[in-house]
């Protein structure tokens, strides 16, 4: 077995990135799109997924461990390759680009989303719709969080597809490119639940209800 | 009668292996039925560059003329490819004609090509039928199965898809897709498969199959069509159960 190191180690960035990564994050924007009905929503599903038993716990194992682990490897998967997009332009080696290119931008705007929100939380501060709103009423912050959650999603989206490949899960061409379809699908649903969020946070109509 | 048609050819050129290259410009008169090889042939005949000067003639790596045996690859208008097939009146001017630069530059044009088939021997991509003694007739292939690996046995190791790929290169260590297709073929085989664990665990090795990225930029340049994605996602769904049986399994095997 450790001989065959990063055999093993390819194979569980690819299966972190989806169990429990991409999990959490479909989670995530479906905590995130309760802001949809107003604050007071969204503000007892978050204290719903605050008041989890032993969250510290499923925090450390099912979010932080994996993400972590799935960054690291992942910048260094990004260091081995040297992009030729320019010489071959077709669909297959945009999507190789923007996967690395989406994953070192995920990088910055985890690290960035993590310390505003839970790493302040932890130092007293209050994880609800009006601290969102606060963060969002900012037009460089709005843009940074709309590019950070599109982002997620292509990187998730389209690392599924690379998933199904190196699982050998699907094989053919003709597989591979139904999985293309469905995961285009994926990437536009979870973008509308993501950007659907996003705008409610913005939107003085629900802050009140 | 009309002006002559001229050939423009600008040639990335390198004295040897640790020289700087530099790039050379030259023209041609124009001849119907013009290949790569014909133009460099024509400047190895008079090697005298655009500006009129004398220069050494370009060095390149030729054999069958026929695009079987891969050895006159190079990167033609940015595109690696085999300079036998590549027509002058097919490509646009000015031709400019680089090494393959993924592999050590021997002079010019040509380059060492060694690390391919070192990946041969490395994943062991023959079929073992040696003995002290009459090993017998081996079983016998299905001719539909036949039919099938002769379009992986294509593969002239041209050395196009680790040109192509953006994975090998000097940050790496990744054998590049040829001598991973090679690897289906020979496990298909129907004596090639008595050694198909040993080859799965060659390339679940470091450098091996788990550093594809799946730029599919291999199975889009090779110039025999070989389904190298294909041979990958199958060598992906192989090594994903030998994993398995190396793990959970009691046989070794």
């Amino acid at each position: 077995m450790a001989e065959n190191r990063e055999f093993m180690n390819r194979r569980l960035h690819s299966l972190l990135g989806v169990i429990p990564i991409g999990i959490f994050l479909i989670q995530h924007l479906t905590v995130n799109y309760f802001a949809t009905r107003g604050a007071e929503s969204f503000n007892a599903a978050a204290h719903f997924m605050e008041s989890l038993p032993y969250r510290i716990f499923l925090e450390v194992f099912v979010i932080y461990l994996p993400i972590l682990f799935h960054a690291i490897y992942g910048l260094y998967i990004v260091f081995q390759g040297k992009s030729n997009t320019k010489r071959f332009g077709h669909f297959r080696n945009r999507m190789f680009l923007l996967q690395r290119i989406t994953g070192v931008f995920l990088i910055i705007f985890i690290a960035w989303h993590v310390w505003e929100t839970r790493v302040q939380a932890a130092m007293g501060a209050e994880v609800n719709y009006d601290m969102m709103a606060d963060i969002l009423s900012s037009n460089f912050m709005l843009v940074f969080y709309i590019v950070g959650v599109l982002s997620a999603t292509f990187h998730f989206s389209n690392g599924l597809w690379s998933f199904l490949v190196s699982w050998g899960i699907t094989v053919t061409p003709r597989s591979q490119q139904i999985a293309t379809y469905a995961t285009v699908v994926l990437f536009i649903a979870l973008s509308i639940v993501g950007m659907g969020a996003l705008l409610a946070f913005i939107n003085p109509d629900l802050a009140n209800i | 009668m009309s002006e002559q048609k001229k050939v423009r050819l600008i040639i990335t050129r390198q004295e040897g292996p640790e020289n700087n290259s530099y790039v050379e410009e030259f023209e041609l008169e124009h001849r119907p039925n013009m290949n790569i090889i014909s133009a460099l042939m024509e400047i190895r005949r008079n090697p005298v560059n655009a500006e009129g000067k004398e220069t050494t003639p370009v060095i390149w790596d030729m054999n069958c003329l026929e695009e079987v045996c891969g050895a006159c690859s190079m990167v033609i208008n940015g595109k690696p490819r085999q300079s036998c097939t590549a027509l002058v009146d097919q490509l646009e001017q000015p031709i400019r004609l680089e090494p393959m630069k993924t592999f050590p530059v021997v002079r010019d044009l040509m380059v060492d090509r060694s690390r391919m088939f070192d990946s041969l021997k490395r994943v062991k991509a023959w079929i073992p039928i040696d003995g002290t003694y009459d090993l017998g007739p081996g079983p016998r292939m299905a001719e539909n199965k036949r039919q099938w690996a002769y379009e992986l046995s294509k593969c002239m190791t041209c050395g196009v898809c680790l040109e192509a790929c953006p994975n090998v290169n000097d940050n790496s260590d990744f054998i590049g897709p040829a001598p991973l297709s090679q690897v289906r073929l020979f496990n298909s085989h129907p004596t090639g498969e008595m050694n198909k664990a040993e080859r799965l665990e060659t390339i679940m090795g470091d450098g091996g199959l788990a550093n594809c990225g799946n730029s599919q930029n291999c199975v889009q340049s090779c110039p025999k069509g070989i389904p190298l994605t294909t041979s990958i996602a199958a060598l992906n769904r192989d090594t994903a159960l030998q994993s398995f049986k190396n793990f959970f399994g009691s046989d070794k095997m």
